[in-house]
């Protein structure tokens, strides 16, 4: 492995875009069984609801990339809301419910990292135990309760727009693109890239990687804060199980959209293709009325399949 | 070759008494638990606490000890706790249906072991990384699951088989025997056997493992199949001790679970650990929950806490490698 040259981030398409077959294929059919679907009001509405899981998915992709998993993103989310709600009701202050919410992340994506980089941890452990202290958190600060009285300047923040354009879509836009920058423009995506193909190289270097790693992380934590404000907006309060299992979602479109969880390949367009299939499966699915559990199960299966094409495609490469 | 052979001889030499004196540290950690919450509360030393102790970490037992084998070949099983809520919910409903309690344990008893061998055949078969597949087999079985209970409730079952649960055999409760039997057997089928350990063998090195002859596929298979059926035991119990059956019956019980093995001092990187270090962990684990409860410490920071262990636990395990 160590011998192996790695190769460079690239947003060109790999050879057989499955997530775009699949999400086409989705699509056609809910527009076949449900005529509700292709309608412009529930695209567009697809595509709002679709932004807190971009806001996640597309750090993840960056953590997978690393050869590296958070499972605590569903409830460094869940716990970020709630702090933001209980700012905002008792200051009325978005700044410093956004501080507060970016700080929640933020502290959390360094004790992943420190976790992870510093202390060896396995990915996977490090946040499952993170992901028991952040649901504990989120517990002990609402007490089991939902918060309520959120302001209407927050709520904007959610049914706004801009020229017509939805500001989550500006949102969700808006931290694409910055990622696609960080990743494919900048010095930090090819280390970003080495991290999980050649840690080796990295060192031999001089490379600074550790640090890079806990970066990785914080940026995750970082923008489920910002998700926070989103998913508060949305549902109108802080409640203490919110976002639990949202991970699942955002691992499952990292893993739709091609990315490997060996080896550092990545594909952040992918990723948005992912984000896009899960948001059309999960609408699909609650028009037809399938109850969210099976669509949970729908998600499960979906990764399965994605991750034996992955397999596949490893064993003929 | 010899050199190689010499060598990894004489770090086994090493790894036994550094196991040893591990447990010993974990016996001493058990005791000084028992001390300071004697001093702390009257309530912890009666009999009817103690005995309350030994149910609950029986409980915690039966998953962690699956869970061993597991993370011994170095894999993980983070699916046993949603394993738990539907083996809990199909015994629960054969029970109802046809009134005889040893149809619906055996019902429970299959589920779980139908779900680990699933687990391990994507292991094995499809080369899926253990902790993704069970990962994705959780959500699944939440689907199946709250999907079939529909956010009913199935309670009320013959006493006879509440007996399992909430029974006691001369003043001890039965899971407490139920523990000691899967204990012995536990342990006795990893250090004793060959299976056993093959098992120990394909977590310390699984490429020599498969050169030496070892069929590793099927001890994978094995070894989540175990931890699925272990997973069935542990929802009969439940079941028993609960007297009802709910969707998220198991929800929480997967990091204690881990946290046990982890305490235990298995570790995740495979090849070390044992059943009977596991029993201890999880006598660790249940004395800090019941202490916390006995302190009036709120129910809501023990997520917390349980997190808080995993991490320490792996990261005495990561410093003892790094010095060994």
């Amino acid at each position: 492995m160590s011998e192996q040259a790695v190769s460079l981030p690239s947003p060109r398409l790999p050879a057989v875009p499955g997530v775009a077959v699949a999400l086409a294929g989705l699509s056609l059919l809910f527009a076949m069984a449900s005529p509700g679907f292709l309608t412009t009001a529930n695209l567009s509405n697809v595509l709002v609801q679709s932004v807190v899981l971009l806001l996640l998915a597309l750090p993840m992709t960056l953590i997978i990339m690393t050869e590296g998993l958070d499972l605590s993103m569903g409830a460094v989310l869940t716990l970020a809301s709630l702090v933001l709600a209980l700012i905002v009701v008792s200051t009325q202050s978005l700044t410093l419910a956004l501080a507060g919410a970016l700080g929640v992340g933020l502290a959390f994506g360094l004790v992943n990292g420190w976790l992870i980089a510093g202390l060896s941890i396995p990915p996977f452990v490090a946040t499952l135990g993170t992901l028991g202290a952040a649901q504990g958190l989120a517990l002990i600060v609402s007490d089991g309760q939902s918060v309520v009285g959120i302001p209407r300047f927050v709520r904007q923040v959610y049914s706004g727009n801009v020229l017509g354009v939805p500001t989550p879509i500006l949102i969700g836009a808006g931290f694409y693109a910055l990622l696609h920058v960080l990743l494919y423009r900048s010095r930090f995506g090819s280390y970003v890239c080495a991290l999980g193909g050649n840690r080796d190289a990295l060192t031999l270097a001089g490379v600074r990687w550790k640090r890079l790693l806990v970066a990785v992380y914080m940026l995750g934590g970082a923008m489920a804060g910002v998700a926070a404000l989103l998913m508060t907006a949305r549902i109108n309060a802080g409640h203490p199980t919110a976002a639990i299992g949202m991970e699942f979602d955002a691992i499952a479109a990292v893993a739709l959209g091609g990315t490997s969880f060996e080896k550092g390949n990545g594909w952040l367009f992918g990723t948005l293709f992912g984000v896009l299939t899960v948001g059309v499966l999960r609408n699909g699915l609650n028009l037809m009325a399938v109850p969210s559990s099976v669509q949970v199960a729908c998600i499960g299966a979906l990764v399965i399949v994605a991750l034996l094409i992955d397999g596949m495609r490893r064993t003929r490469s | 070759m010899s050199l190689a052979s010499d060598l990894s001889q004489r770090a086994a030499g090493l790894h036994v008494s550094r196991e040893v004196r591990q447990l010993a540290y974990r016996l001493l950690a058990v005791a000084l638990l028992c001390a300071a919450l004697s001093l702390a509360t009257e309530a912890f030393f009666t009999t009817n606490n103690i005995l309350n102790v030994l149910r609950q970490a029986s409980l915690l037992f039966f998953l962690a000890s699956g869970l061993t084998l597991v993370i011994l070949t170095g894999g993980l099983d983070l699916s046993i706790g949603a394993n738990i809520g539907l083996s809990a919910c199909f015994a629960a409903t054969v029970i109802k249906a046809t009134g005889s309690p040893a149809l619906g344990t055996l019902t429970g008893l299959a589920t779980g072991l139908a779900i680990g061998v699933c687990n391990g055949l994507m292991v094995a078969k499809l080369r899926i990384p253990s902790f993704i597949a069970t990962y994705g087999m959780l959500w699944v079985l939440h689907g199946i699951t709250y999907y079939y209970m529909a956010g009913e409730t199935i309670h009320g079952f013959p006493p006879g088989f509440r007996q399992i649960g909430s029974g006691y055999v001369l003043g001890i409760p039965i899971p407490v025997y139920l523990m000691l039997a899967f204990l012995l057997a536990g342990t006795l089928f990893a250090q004793r056997t060959v299976w056993g350990q093959q098992i120990y063998a394909i977590g310390a090195n699984p490429v020599s493992a498969r050169l030496s002859g070892i069929p590793v596929d099927r001890r994978l298979i094995l070894v989540y199949a175990f931890s699925g059926a272990m997973a069935g035991v542990a929802s009969i119990v439940f079941l028993a001790r609960l007297n009802s059956a709910e969707g998220d019956i198991g929800e929480a019980m997967t990091l204690p679970a881990i946290a046990a093995v982890l305490i235990g001092g298995a570790s995740l990187f495979g090849g070390v650990g044992s059943v009977f270090g596991t029993f201890i962990g999880a006598l660790i684990l249940t004395l800090v929950l019941n202490g916390m409860n006995l302190l009036a410490v709120n129910a809501n920071w023990q997520p917390l806490v349980t997190g808080l262990i995993v991490v320490f636990a792996v990261w005495l395990d990561m410093r003892g490698r790094r010095n060994a």
